[in-house]
């Protein structure tokens, strides 16, 4: 790691050849590590030392982008040059407002040496007694133990500079008998915060409760979701349609409906980059402050969260959401996103359901049509009957095809505990209850 | 190159590897996204780096580093093994790679016209012209266009004495046009969906692709079809589904299964693992007699076409269903050799830092004898599907949903009403044994699957499948209810 002072020393060096242009730079350096097992043995074990500058050369409204891995001279010279002949090629870009200028931010704790240093033996140590306690109940054990470390920062010509540093730490584990699966995950920025046994042997007992499912018929249920299965719900709507411009396209599921309550009064969603129980990062990809922005607030649509782009389009102040230049035809994402915690308990969620399914997890979920969020997609890793207040029997996985704005609209009940997961799609962070919704739609089973 | 490669070689036996290979890969990238007249993206991006794979008494591990420098290579291979070692403490039965890997040479991608030779002035004009056709059309909100140009320089050798170099070139490009109405949004794209059709070849491909030239017509057809009959809801009929999601079919439901590395449990956590188990190798029934599926890593234009694995395993073509009949995986040298066979060279590596997988080469349907007019006229009843929309199927690859952008209810042997939102779903052996018919190689085309979604860290990976339009029986459609 290049650490506060390296990274900008790579920044100016930008900076400085890029000579009167007005340049933003982005840098990115990582040192991450994972250690994979499945069938109760390691089987891959990685680790990767690399960083990146993005830089965007403005000349006049026109933009170019560069992208490198190289910090040597030669390589700031040539990310420079391709930055300004692409600057040069482009036509002028009227929507985009101009470099920012500085603005102060919070710096917020989020490193942890104990995880930096996590070495490959203290991984696989952990990862063994998974492994250990699945074989001796005769069932598989795979999963990922990851620690890493990542700087980020962005600078430009109008005098930006912004520095964060922080690691992560994730694991998960998914233990198999012939015909069921338990999975449980744990992630954070801090490694001790990771109870890897307990985890291990939670998805132990899922699995071994799990074994012999039968069959039920698709249809309409009543289902409690743990926090693994409410997480993809919170992805899902962020992704298609959290972000203003996704609202400006007419795609959003928010789409016509800003101000109108669309979900329970029991529904509030908001995203806060600063807030230390999520994985907190204090600027956005120009280095602007990110600001809280509550999205839902007791069910009603508050609003979108914007970069600058969108909001001079629509007449708002930005949140702090830019997406890297590279990914502008996303538009802006919320990446530290919360739901808020209600007072029962996941027993409680349970005694409170006649008949209806509780569902560990979502799978491979896909969306079927933008304006409602329909989403198609598998249960996986457990789903049990639900019957006179009683987890009964298990279930064999089901299709579901369902609108996720009507599901939340359906919430009857929050648990009053909340898991913090990070995205498989990695940067994104959901800190979420279990919740019991009172019908959802499922299609399909399998065999 | 050799001189640094040798070294991380010698500096893994030396610290206790027993097996080492280096992948060395220098790529480069051009990628221009133009949305409503705006060039939103017009960016170069530059990757250079290495990574060193290590056997130590049965365990694997792996490093990798940006900085190609004698240093870097040594402390690299050193702690590659020093998590190979740690690997160790939770080993298996060990490993073995099989027969020995000692391939030589170097392959470069065929083009006529290398992509980075054009101007950007002049690919832009094709981007920016489309949009321009896109917007004669009244009622489209977005308009995209995007062309993405990729060489990859890729070196490899192993301690076993291969020594490969090869440079890959491929080329993508696309249009979507949006129509949104009072609560629909609809959108078509061309040549296929998620933003470009993309080969393993130069600027021609472009050329022939002809973006402006189709850009109204895919305007006209997003507008339509927000006011087109919704897809029939839950009825079970006769589909035909175009090449473009035929071949994402294939890749989901024939091409992930088969991934032998998935079938052995590597992917349990994250993917998933297949109904394909060894037992059914050479006795089960995929499909019917009209389905047969290769894996090649030799045909043209395919983004699974190359000279070597990323184990340095020779580019091949193996079946993978014969008329029906299952007889063949996606193999690496070790998870080849717990079947007692040999690697057909499905080994594949996003990038230097990340470690080679077993991956999609071109799996591919073989094309039949049908013209598509005689296989419409053929069909008394059903529904024609086009350009995948959306996709979902189980962790062993059985219980699979399609959404498509574009359909045509089928009526007395010819197509009739445009429809939206069509869906369909079932189970994976029996989709594939209720096909009766697939059009000829006159309808055939090689497509690319540019984001294959695999491992831990992540990888994405191109993948070829070529596929012709082709008929399904009893196929329940219409999954998602609708006004």
């Amino acid at each position: 790691m290049l650490g506060q002072k390296g990274a900008e020393t790579v920044c100016k060096d930008v900076l400085t050849r890029a000579g009167t242009d007005q340049v933003e730079v982005l840098f990115m350096v990582e040192d991450q590590s994972l250690t994979r097992f499945a069938n109760n043995t390691i089987h891959q074990n990685v680790a990767e030392r690399n960083g990146r500058l993005m830089v965007r050369v403005l000349q006049g409204k026109r933009i170019g982008l560069a992208t490198s891995n190289r910090m040597d001279r030669d390589g700031l010279d040539a990310l420079v040059e391709n930055g300004r002949t692409n600057a040069e090629a482009s036509a002028e870009d009227p929507d985009y407002p101009g470099l920012p200028e500085p603005t102060e931010y919070s710096a917020i704790e989020a490193f942890d040496q104990a995880t930096a240093d996590f070495s490959p033996e203290a991984r696989a140590r952990a990862v063994a007694q998974v492994c250990r306690l699945s074989g001796e109940k005769g069932l598989n054990g795979s999963g990922t133990f990851s620690t890493g470390t990542s700087e980020v920062a962005v600078a430009n010509s109008q005098g930006v500079f912004a520095y964060h540093i922080s690691t992560n730490a994730d694991f998960q584990t998914v233990v198999m008998s012939g015909d069921s699966s338990g999975r449980e995950q744990g992630s954070g920025w801090r490694v001790a915060d990771i109870p890897v046994e307990f985890l291990g042997e939670t998805a132990i007992q899922k699995a071994e409760v799990g074994r012999s499912p039968g069959k039920i018929d698709a249809g309409e249920y009543p289902v409690v979701l743990t926090p693994y299965a409410t997480e993809d719900l919170l992805n899902m709507l962020n992704y298609y349609g959290m972000g203003a411009q996704t609202l400006l396209e007419g795609r959003s599921w928010m789409s016509d409906r800003l101000g109108e309550r669309v979900m329970s009064g029991l529904i509030d969603i908001w995203d806060d980059g600063l807030d230390p129980n999520g994985v907190p990062m204090p600027f956005d990809y120009e280095g602007v402050p990110k600001r809280r922005v509550d999205i839902v607030q007791k069910g009603k649509v508050n609003g979108p969260v914007y970069d600058r782009i969108t909001g001079g389009k629509m007449g708002k102040t930005t949140t702090g959401h830019a997406p890297p230049a590279t990914m502008r035809s996303l538009g802006p994402m919320a990446t530290n996103l919360f739901m808020a915690r209600g007072t029962a308990s996941t027993d409680e969620l349970i005694r409170s359901t006649d008949r209806g399914l509780f569902v560990s997890r979502f799978w491979y979920t896909r969306l079927v049509h933008p304006r409602d969020c329909v989403i198609t997609g598998m249960t996986r890793d457990g789903v049990f009957l639900i019957k006179d207040g009683e987890l009964t029997y298990p279930i064999k996985d089901l299709r579901f095809t369902q609108s996720y704005v009507e599901a939340l609209a359906n919430v009857e009940m929050v648990g009053s505990e909340t898991r913090l997961l990070v995205s498989e799609f990695g940067g994104y962070a959901t800190r979420i209850p279990a919740l019991k919704i009172g019908k959802f739609n499922f299609t399909g089973s399998t065999v | 190159m050799n001189t640094l490669m040798s070294r991380a070689l010698d500096s893994a036996q030396m610290a206790g590897a027993q097996y080492a290979d280096i992948r060395v890969v220098d790529s480069r990238s051009e990628n221009i996204q133009v949305k409503n007249g705006v060039v939103e993206t017009l960016n170069s991006s530059e990757s250079l780096g290495f990574g060193v794979r290590v056997l130590v008494d049965g365990a694997w591990g792996f490093a990798s580093s940006r900085e190609l420098t004698a240093e870097q290579i040594e402390s690299v291979s050193r702690r590659a093994v020093e998590i190979a070692r740690a690997s160790g403490l939770v080993r298996g039965e060990g490993v073995d790679l099989g027969p020995a890997v000692k391939s030589l040479g170097s392959y470069q991608t065929p083009v006529e016209i290398d992509p980075f030779s054009v101007s950007l002035e002049e690919r832009l004009a094709v981007l920016l012209a489309a949009d321009s056709e896109m917007g004669r059309v009244d009622g489209i909100r977005v308009r995209q266009g995007n062309l993405v140009s990729i060489r990859e320089n890729k070196w490899f050798a192993n301690t076993e004495g291969a020594f490969t170099e090869q440079t890959i070139i491929e080329t993508g490009g696309g249009i979507i046009a949006t129509a949104v109405g009072e609560s629909e949004v609809q959108s078509r794209s061309y040549p296929t969906s998620f933003g470009r059709q993309q080969v393993t070849a130069g600027w021609e491909v472009v050329l022939e692709w002809d973006l402006p030239g189709n850009a109204e017509r895919v305007g006209n057809e997003a507008v339509a079809l927000l006011t087109a009959d919704p897809c029939p809801t839950d009825v079970t009929t006769t589909i035909i589904l175009g090449g473009d999601q035929l071949a994402l079919q294939v890749h989901e439901s024939c091409g992930h299964p088969t991934e032998l590395d998935r079938v052995f449990g590597s992917e349990a956590a994250y993917a998933g693992t297949s109904f394909l188990t060894p037992e059914k190798l050479d006795g089960f029934r995929y499909g019917s007699d009209s389905v047969s599926i290769t894996a090649d890593s030799v045909r043209p234009y395919g983004l699974g076409t190359f000279g070597w694995d990323d184990e340095g395993v020779p580019a091949q073509s193996t079946p993978i269903v014969k008329d029906g009949n299952f007889v063949g995986y996606l193999m690496s040298r070790e998870t080849a050799s717990r079947l007692n066979k040999v690697s057909n060279g499905c080994m594949r590596a996003s990038s230097w830092n990340r470690i080679p997988l077993v991956r999609m080469t071109n799996v591919s349907l073989e094309p039949g004898e049908w013209d598509l007019e005689d296989l419409i006229a053929d069909t008394d009843e059903g529904i024609y599907m086009a350009t995948n929309r959306s996709w979902s199927i189980d962790d062993r690859r059985y219980n699979f949903q399609f959404g498509t952008e574009i359909g045509h209810e089928i009526k007395n042997g010819r197509l009739g009403r445009m429809l939206r939102n069509c869906t369909y779903t079932g189970i994976t052996p029996e989709f594939w044994n209720s096909c009766d018919a697939v059009c000829n190689e006159k309808h055939w085309t090689m497509w690319g699957t540019p984001n294959c979604g695999k491992g831990q860290p992540s990888q994405i990976a191109h993948t070829g499948h070529g596929a012709a339009p082709a008929r399904f029986r009893n196929v329940r459609v219409g999954v998602f209810k609708q006004q």
